[in-house]
């Protein structure tokens, strides 16, 4: 399962460079650093992000693993526990519930557990969503689910800037940081504006009065492609980008909302017991009094992801849907 | 006196006498969760630590009482985790699955079956990247062999070549399965071996066995670099935890590896050969019990964790200027 690496826009480099740039300047920054996962070295990465790392760094920095999420990743917490400053890649969320135990009751428990004693300095990085026709077993977007677990914190960049700035911040967190890099992601090209970046906030990527549309990563774009859609129809919508979704910026999203009093939140997470739904439910708790609509919410269909092209746009939370959701919320 | 002999002997009973005391304390409800004994056991944590250096790693399970106190985390803190106090070595949110003690290098008190081999490995890792050489301890039982985790692990530190000691305690029992009803290969220094590490059986219920296995396998850890491991035969004479009615195995089998009890035979063999008079096990047991006593009052009168402080600990605090 692989994409070729896309040849960059010109003058723009893309989601992948960003990612391998930013991986490129922990190495410089910090001897501590180092990338492990399945086929990052030899191989240049599933994704073709870190391709070309291994000649730059050598094996030790740059280490192929067995296909042994559990251990890899446990032994990215380990050496965390003793000073190092794992990247560890997980080739997508998929795979990485093999290795949820160390993930959730280890790595996310440790500081807890011990009273205060331990930190775990980690950044585990993967590929999450769907849209690329792989089929269930390589295309949920399983990010909602760490984002109900307390003691790390879950990033999603949707832009080529999130994805060249986050990774500094992240690996100077103290605690465990899953950053999840959406597949369809890899070939965009975009701008670096150089901006420092924070792994706190939510951002607004488009100001609009009507209605707020709240989405993340992969359904950055599907917000964005309907706002553009609506404004042609004489609707202003803003496009919150949670970027963070766990500790969520509710403040970011309550706020959007109290201006716009209406909100549609897209999410490729299932739809029950999803992130949307946290998101609806914290709407509801803070701004009720405000709302002049329910809360929308466009998710992916409540089945695991067809092959077929067809049913698999089908089954994915798509501008149309968004448009629609925020057509019923404006009334 | 053979000064090691009653160390080793000291270190066994130490263990031994805390956990008859930690029974009573369950069943007055001072201690309450799910209580793991080590009662049989003894010599395999006395003999092991007695190879490791204060710099090495110790990563361990939620059976781990004896492994903390051998260690050297001291009783009180032990104890007054167990009670749930703010002065237990968890600060109250671990219990007794859960001890920690990072200035002792003590990484744990991990619950899950398997769960801390990765730790393990993951602190090798680090070493052996930054230099340092050091040895990592990792205890597991015969029921984490089931697990994926075990495979990948003895696999990974073979393949990178890292220093840690595995240390499978082989009990005989996975809860209340034993070996050979979850296990088509019972002999499990050969299983490691398959890894392409040395690995040697020991008689875990002979701590001078135990101890001469765990100096050489910690040795040849740090001259090689390479993981070693030791499968420590032994037997626990309490039930898996303080819940388990103990109905899958029979009284005369208890009672048979109860003749091979590790205190008793190392104290008959060091009274045989003078090397401990009866006065120096009655004074060791008054000093064993004189701590227990100090340990118990300080957990009664330990202050609770604030309430208030429920979320702290959740992600790392930062440091506070002195």
């Amino acid at each position: 399962m692989t994409n070729p690496p896309a040849a960059p826009a010109a003058g723009h480099p893309t989601y992948r460079e960003a990612i391998r740039a930013a991986i490129r300047d922990a190495l410089d920054a910090d001897d501590r650093v180092f990338l492990m996962g399945e086929d990052v070295g030899r191989y240049g990465g599933c994704f073709g992000v870190s391709l070309g790392l291994l000649e730059e760094y050598g094996p030790d920095r740059i280490r192929d693993t067995p296909l042994s999420e559990s251990a890899f990743v446990g032994a990215g917490i380990g050496a965390a526990l003793a000073g190092m400053r794992p990247i560890v890649e997980i080739m997508t969320v998929n795979f990485s519930l093999l290795s949820l135990d160390q993930i959730l009751n280890n790595a996310a428990t440790f500081s807890y557990m011990s009273g205060g004693q331990l930190s775990v300095p980690l950044v585990i990085r993967m590929t999450t969503g769907a849209g690329r026709q792989l089929a269930a077993q390589h295309s949920h977007s399983l990010e909602g689910w760490y984002a109900h677990i307390p003691g790390i914190r879950v990033l999603a960049p949707a832009t080529v800037t999130d994805a060249r700035r986050m990774l500094a911040p992240a690996l100077a967190d103290p605690d465990p940081v899953l950053i999840f890099e959406h597949g369809t992601l890899y070939n965009v090209a975009g701008s670096d504006d150089l901006d420092e970046v924070d792994i706190d906030s939510a951002a607004v990527r488009r100001d609009g009065d009507d209605v707020t549309l709240i989405g993340y990563g992969g359904t950055l774009g599907v917000a964005l492609a309907a706002a553009e859609t609506l404004a042609g129809q004489g609707i202003s919508a803003e496009v919150l980008d949670l970027r963070v979704l766990r500790p969520l910026d509710e403040d970011a999203i309550v706020g959007s909302v109290r201006r716009t009093h209406r909100a549609v939140v897209v999410d490729e997470g299932w739809r029950s017991g999803s992130l949307a739904a946290e998101i609806a439910a914290r709407i509801t708790e803070r701004v009720f009094y405000e709302l002049d609509a329910p809360v929308e919410r466009v998710c992916a269909a409540e089945v695991p992801m067809p092959y077929a092209g067809h049913l698999e746009q089908a089954a994915l939370p798509g501008p149309d849907d968004v448009v629609a959701a925020a057509r019923r919320a404006v009334g | 006196m053979n000064a090691r002999g009653r160390d080793l002997f000291a270190s066994m009973l130490r263990i031994r006498r805390f956990e008859e005391r930690c029974v009573e304390l369950y069943s007055a409800r001072k201690i309450r969760g799910f209580m793991h004994l080590y009662i049989g056991e003894e010599a395999v944590a006395a003999g092991v630590f007695d190879a490791l250096g204060a710099d090495d790693n110790v990563v361990s399970t939620y059976r781990e009482h004896g492994h903390a106190l051998a260690r050297g985390v001291p009783m009180t803190a032990v104890l007054a985790e167990m009670y749930g106090k703010a002065t237990g070595c968890s600060r109250g949110r671990g219990g007794s699955m859960h001890l920690f003690d990072v200035s002792r290098r003590f990484y744990g008190g991990n619950a899950i079956v398997g769960g801390g081999l990765p730790i393990a490995v993951g602190l090798a890792l680090a070493d052996r990247m930054r230099g340092a050489d050091r040895v990592t301890a990792c205890f597991f039982g015969d029921g984490a062999v089931a697990e994926g985790e075990f495979h990948e692990c003895l696999n990974l530190a073979a393949l990178w070549r890292l220093p840690v000691l595995f240390c499978c305690e082989n009990n005989r029992y996975a809860m209340g399965t034993a070996l050979h009803r979850a296990q088509a290969q019972t002999d499990l220094a050969l299983r490691a071996a398959s890894y392409g590490m040395v690995a040697w059986p020991v008689d875990g219920m002979d701590v001078s066995a135990v101890a001469a296995a765990a100096h050489r396998a910690r040795a040849q850890v740090a001259a090689t670099g390479e993981p070693c491991f030791l499968e420590l035969r032994t037997y626990r004479f309490r039930a898996h935890s303080m819940y388990d009615s103990d109905r899958y195995r029979d009284a005369a089998e208890i009672d048979r590896w109860k003749q091979r009890d590790p205190i008793d035979t190392y104290a008959a063999e060091l009274l045989g050969s003078g090397e401990l008079t009866e006065q120096d096990r009655t004074e060791l047991e008054a000093s064993v019990g004189r701590e227990i006593d100090a340990a118990v009052g300080a957990a009664e009168s330990a202050p609770r964790e604030p309430v208030s402080d429920l979320t702290r600990f959740v992600l790392t605090e930062p440091e506070v200027p002195s």
